[in-house]
């Protein structure tokens, strides 16, 4: 074996950075012995439902309890009067709102939360609700987003009014949550007095439900000798639920131990805290013993985190060329009943200013106005960063509007207003600065490899006999890894997320990072990111998350941060780590520091041929023989507070036919190439953008949360609510490139939300695309086929001869 | 309500258990017999998470009362693996990245399991209508059906 | 979603269910389970007692009796769609066993539960209709027998008496010059239809002798397109007369609206279904 062979088997063997290493948790879920939530099991153990409103707005006159509470098995019957005197029937929402906990007075929604019922078993607790006997005087009903702001609205929000000044602005209106801009507006207004060519797009983005196959859950469990509360809950932060807990009970944080043991999916439902947890945790400690409360899928979908329902309008100003000169978006947000947004502090509306997309703008403005409506709150990033989707969703269809307008076809368009590979990185004129990207190498692969030309030819055949083929387009940039704390914050406390690494005397390594895996596979990613630091086998290192007695405080899974900020953290941290073993080892090769190299998984002297010390070597060093002056150990930690997000990037490209005598869909191609910059494990980056891609196919093609006028919740259970089976679900083809981020330590960006944020408009694309030639600009989703259907039918194309 | 007792074989033992009439298989199972590796995802007998082998049938077990299952023989995902080490399905969904928050798993290799041995043999097409009634929300389904070509390879050599 | 309580009774032959039913009040069959579990669960359905006929061996298997296909009521859908005997004497119940709900609940659901059930969106309703058959009915006053074409009267509403167990169903066996089509549109796998049309044809030569459409999830109950039949009966059949046929299973539509579509769309896509099933049934009859 020749020397770089020899170099280079060592380094696979510790399947680092760029390997597909097969995932470390796997075996335990394929033997049934992951820990889910709801798995646990304590003694003593009481089981909480909730009893929930019919109505979507109403006084509540009466409360009995009485016949709940005499069936045996009921230990107590809380509502909102029983949570008064501890102050907790009200509590904080992470978008500077509050939230009844227990319905104080009044429903404001659907399903909400009314009493709270503790019961030997799940089976007693379902009797006893059906007994609790609560007496509504119904409201009227405000359910449409655009008349929250009308005179003769319903006020729904007693509570606030004559409190004008909101978390983020003055409310105009008692329904008016926020106005929030982003821009200038007047130097945008100018460019379209005085443009060649405007368009301007209405679209609604549907109030869609992230659904993950694990519902929300807990398990409280209050020692009442030693005070002390344990709560393992399905949290996808669960070092911010114990500072929320901490500072809604008086508990301090030492004495509090949140656990997220197994995630069964989060897609950004589980970022918030419920109602449902606060009422286990609530009475565990008035009962003193372990409380359970596991929502089912009705209440998850009715009541837990709905994400989207925007109503946007896009505008371009171009010349006549097609070349962007100004860009104007207008967003109604209906955040329903409380303002409970996951988004980072300063923005309450996410970061829907990435909103100008890939392409060069030059000057742009945004406006949302954020209302009340009697829905449930939420507003959760869901599988994307705080409303990028919607950003993404509302730049890609408008300039889908503007090449339909001038006659250009919608690549050729994006290729003329793409920002140039020598601009990056580029200040975007609504104030972020995108690290690195090269669209144009990536548009013209995508179309190279779907031979884009001869899909047109082909479409073009379709049209004159008739038949509906539609090719959708997305080059979207994202924006995640929340965040700079000088931008990002959530409650107060940094974005940033941290690492702790040990290197064990025999060279195996713990670690335990402040971020949560749902399926993510950290446990493997990270490892392979410290093997790739320290030369250590990625198989001998161990990852812990999710436990706040252990890991390092963290901001937690969502927005796709866990690479772009836990995964530097642990770079960083395995750096430090790297910088003390080289002292150790210099003074063992009593050599200088500047004279040792690194090589894969050993320090060398350089020009000396075997004068080497290996990082396991090094490691036993480490506590037995360490330079004077110098502590033992060898462990590290850091918390990362990124320079930076990280701009990650793809073109999506989708084909399909529509069978215009059932608007039934076929997706016949659907072809994604996304740029993460560095690949840390391309096997999870594959199965990532396969899910991502997948839920964005539910959300385009069928996923909504559609309310009748009374404010009731039509379709909230697994046959309404769409989620794909194997049979629906297109096959995916994955491409792409690699674009370093400048400053992420590794060049890594995050991936596992642009599939779903970049789909969602190419499938509205193909959709539309199919029926460009009649002059559609624009169809709403979901592009179900009854929807689909008719506007076949509104055509006149499903006529017969 | 009176409690009635229960006998079935699971995963090869006879065990025994005290249900009320109207209690699920699935939570008998799950807390009644602690073998939690069986899911619960939709409870509307949707996503097949709660998917067990009854009398060598795939079924959704929050759709079975546990008296129902009286007498009969069931396996859950508990009961794939023996002493000689993972069931083809298991390792193949390890081996093709076949899963990541692991949720549906259980129900899926169930199902896996039992469709093999409907069709040992099957088209891609026929995997995604065998496996049909399991909803993931997380791998987009394209893994798992490698993951079960893979076992399907594999059973046919052994 | 957990049932109320109730009691539980297994049943050891038809008799010992007929008595079981007139003993306990407000008692229901539990068959495969898979509809009425479900209505159970969300508390729509709080029967106090129920009679497990699962354990009935009676009530399963099917045989070929002369020209009659006889099939036990707790025959699983599973059971339908591997059937040698229906695969060769009755295609269309195998193709549309296939397209009801999903692997596992096939395993379950039986055609006696699809049938008496009295969902308008279950599909063996319309293609019992559409094949002319008749059902085996046990009571406490004996057996009777009773066609399907009048037995389904609204939703959750059918012609079984009090105490009435369906025990059999009957069909006929396809003959030379018979086309059987089943066509059903839903949302994804696991959905009731947003309509379907199975299809019965009998041609003599090219000239349609007989036709039955019925069509399900499109009126409060599986119905037949009298009307859509009428134009096709004793012609042959071509498209143009297709087309006459669809218009009236359109008219002949009154869905109820919801999240699967308007009356416009179920309506529409019913007439389409009938002609897709249409289409098909008349090149199986033609060989
Ligand atoms: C997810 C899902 C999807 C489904 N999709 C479809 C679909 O696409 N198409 C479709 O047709 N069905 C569908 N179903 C319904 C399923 O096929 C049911 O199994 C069927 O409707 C009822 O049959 P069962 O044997 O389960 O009856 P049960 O649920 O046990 O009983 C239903 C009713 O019929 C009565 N009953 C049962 N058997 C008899 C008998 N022999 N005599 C008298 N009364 C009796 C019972 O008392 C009860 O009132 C679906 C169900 C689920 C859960
Ligand atoms: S929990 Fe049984 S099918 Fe979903
Ligand atoms: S792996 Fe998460 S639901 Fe399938």
């Amino acid at each position: 074996m020749d020397n770089t062979a020899e170099v280079q088997d060592r380094e696979d063997s510790l399947k680092g950075v760029g390997c597909s290493r097969k995932r470390k948790e796997d075996a335990r879920f394929v033997q049934g012995t992951g820990r889910y939530t709801d798995d646990l099991k304590l003694p003593g153990m009481l089981f909480a439902d909730m009893v929930r409103s019919p109505y979507a707005h109403a006084r509540i006159k009466s409360i009995n309890k009485e016949k709940a509470l005499a069936l045996p098995g009921v230990h107590a019957v809380l509502t909102a009067e029983d949570l008064k005197p501890l102050n907790l029937h009200w509590m904080p929402t992470l978008a500077g709102d509050v939230q009844a906990v227990l319905a104080d007075e009044k429903v404001h929604f659907q399903y909400q939360e009314v009493a709270v019922v503790i019961a030997d078993d799940r089976y007693i607790a379902a009797d006893a609700i059906e007994l609790v006997e609560v007496e509504y005087e119904e409201l009227e009903v405000l359910v449409d987003a655009h008349r929250a702001m009308d005179d003769d609205a319903p006020i729904l929000r007693e509570d606030l009014v004559g409190k004008m000044d909101g978390a983020h602005s003055t409310r105009v209106h008692n329904n008016h949550i926020f106005n929030w801009q982003a821009g200038e507006k007047e130097a945008t207004d100018r460019v379209f007095e005085q443009a060649e060519v405007t368009v301007k797009q209405d679209m609604y983005y549907p109030r869609v439900h992230p659904c993950p196959m694990e519902t929300c859950g807990c398990v409280a469990s209050f020692d009442k000798i030693n005070e002390h509360l344990t709560v393992h809950l399905t949290s996808q932060a669960p070092h911010i639920v114990r500072t929320v807990v901490s500072m809604l009970s008086g508990i301090p944080e030492s004495r509090i131990r949140i656990v997220s043991p197994d995630i069964g999916g989060g897609f950004g439902n589980k970022v918030g805290i419920y109602p449902g947890y606060v009422v286990s945790i609530v009475a565990s400690i008035v009962l003193g013993v372990p409380v359970k409360w596991v929502e089912d899928r009705m209440e998850n979908i009715s009541t837990t985190a709905f994400a989207r329902d925007y109503h946007m309008t896009g505008e371009i100003a171009a010349d006549k060329e097609g070349r962007i000169k100004a860009l104007r978006v207008n967003v109604l947000a209906d955040h329903g009943a409380f303002d409970a947004c996951a988004d980072p502090s300063k923005f309450p509306a996410g970061l829907m200013h990435i909103c100008t997309g890939s392409y060069d703008v030059p000057v742009a403005h945004l406006n949302v106005d954020g209302v009340y409506t009697n829905k449930a709150p939420g507003g959760v990033a869901y599988r994307c960063s705080f409303r990028v989707t919607e950003a993404v969703y509302v730049i890609e269809r408008t300039m889908d509007v503007l090449a339909q307008k001038l006659g250009i076809d919608k690549a050729e368009i994006r290729r003329r207003n793409f920002v140039k590979v020598e601009q990056f990185p580029y200040k975007t004129c609504l104030g972020w600065e995108l690290d690195s990207g090269d669209y144009h190498t990536a548009l013209e692969k995508v179309l190279n490899a779907v031979d884009y030309d001869a899909l047109r030819k082909e479409q073009q055949e379709k049209r004159t006999q008739g038949e509906l083929m539609g090719i959708g387009l997305c080059t979207f940039t994202e924006i995640v890894g929340a965040g700079p704390s000088r931008n990002c914050d959530i409650l107060g406390v940094g974005m940033f997320d941290s690492a702790e690494i040990r290197v064990h005397p025999t060279g195996s390594v713990m670690a335990r990072m402040g971020t949560i895996t749902q399926g993510q596979g950290h446990q493997t990613t990270y490892a392979q990111i410290i093997a790739s630091e320290l030369g250590i086998s990625s198989d001998e290192i161990s990852i812990e998350e999710g436990d706040t007695d252990t890991a390092p405080y963290g901001l937690g899974t969502y927005g796709s941060r866990s690479t772009p900020v836990g995964g530097a953290a642990t770079a960083v941290a395995a750096r430090k780590i790297r910088a003390k073993a080289q002292k150790i080892a210099a003074h063992l090769l009593e050599v200088s520091e500047n004279d040792l190299e690194w090589e894969v998984d050993r320090f060398k002297v350089k020009g000396v041929p075997g004068q080497e010390k290996t990082m396991k070597e090094v490691a036993w060093a480490a506590y037995n023989n360490v330079p004077e002056g110098m502590e033992p150990g060898l462990e590290a930690v850091d918390y990362y507070d990124p320079p930076n997000f990280t701009y990650p990037f793809g073109i999506y490209l989708c084909v399909l036919d529509i069978d215009k005598s059932t608007g039934e869909t076929k997706v016949r191609r659907f072809y994604a190439l996304d740029d993460c910059g560095t690949r840390i494990n391309p096997m999870i980056i594959e199965g990532q953008i396969h899910g991502g891609l997948t839920e964005g196919f539910a959300v385009a093609m069928g996923q909504e949360m559609p309310f009748d006028e009374q404010g009731n919740l039509l379709g909230n259970t697994l046959m309404d609510y769409f989620v794909p089976t194997f049979v629906e679900t297109p096959h995916w083809e994955t491409d792409y490139t690699v674009t370093p981020s400048p400053h992420h330590p590794l060049g890594a960006k995050g991936v596992a939300e642009s599939p779903h944020v970049g789909s969602i408009p190419c499938f509205t694309s193909a959709i539309v695309d199919a029926f460009a030639h009649l002059d559609v600009t624009h169809m709403d989703m979901p592009h179900s086929a009854y929807r689909v259907w008719q506007k076949v039918h509104e055509l006149g194309l499903d006529k017969r001869a | 309500m009176a409690k009635q007792h229960v006998s079935f074989k699971l995963n090869g033992k006879q065990v025994d258990a005290l249900v009320e009439p109207r209690e699920l298989l699935v939570h008998t199972i799950r807390e009644t017999l602690s073998l939690t590796g069986t899911h619960i995802g939709c409870e509307t007998s949707h996503c097949g998470a709660c998917t067990v082998d009854l009398d060598g049938k795939s079924v959704k077990s929050c759709t079975v009362l546990a008296v129902q299952a009286d007498g009969s023989e069931l396996k859950t995902v508990e009961g794939l693996a023996d002493a000689g080490g993972l069931h083809a399905v298991q390792k193949a969904f390890i081996e093709e990245h076949g899963l990541q928050c692991g949720f549906c798993t259980p129900g899926m290799l169930i199902r896996a399991y039992r469709f093999l041995q409907e069709n040992p043999n099957p088209t891609e097409e026929e995997i995604r209508w065998g496996m049909s009634g399991n909803l993931c929300r997380c791998t987009g389904y394209q893994n798992i059906v490698k993951a079960v070509q893979t076992a399907a390879k594999t059973l046919q050599q052994a | 979603m957990i049932p109320s309580e109730f009691e539980y009774h297994k049943a050891t032959s038809i008799q010992d269910a007929i008595a079981q039913l007139g003993a306990h009040e407000d008692a229901k069959l539990l068959a495969g389970g898979h509809s009425l579990l479900p209505m159970m669960k969300l508390r729509f359905a709080e029967p106090p007692h129920l009679i497990d006929i699962n354990g009935i061996e009676e009530l399963r298997g099917i045989r070929l009796e002369g020209d009659t296909i006889c099939i036990g009521a707790m025959t699983t859908e599973n059971e339908l769609i591997h059937s040698e005997i229906l695969q060769q004497h009755c295609p269309l119940l195998v193709e549309a066993a296939r397209l009801v709900a999903d692997p596992q609940v096939r395993n379950r659901g039986t055609i006696g539960g699809d049938v008496a059930h009295g969902d308008p969106g279950n599909d063996h309703p319309a293609v019992m209709l559409a094949l002319d058959a008749t059902f085996v009915l046990h009571g406490p006053g004996g057996e009777r027998q009773q066609a399907a074409n009048g037995f389904f009267l609204g939703t959750y509403w059918n012609d079984l008496q009090e105490h009435e167990i369906l025990v059999e169903l009957r069909v006929p066996v396809i003959k030379k010059g018979v086309g059987h089509g089943y066509s059903k549109l839903k949302r994804k796998t696991g959905d009731y239809a947003v309509a379907g049309s199975p299809v019965v044809i009998e041609l003599d030569g090219e000239v349609c002798r007989d036709i039955r459409i019925a069509l399900t999830n499109v009126a409060p109950m599986a119905i037949r397109a009298e009307a859509a039949e009428n134009i096709l009966r004793g012609k042959v059949i071509d498209d143009a007369l297709i087309e006459q046929a669809a218009a009236e299973v359109l008219a002949a539509c009154d869905p109820a609206e919801d999240l699967r579509g308007d009356v416009l769309y179920k309506s529409h896509m019913a007439a389409e279904m009938a002609r897709r099933s249409i289409r098909a049934a008349l090149l199986q009859a033609r060989g």
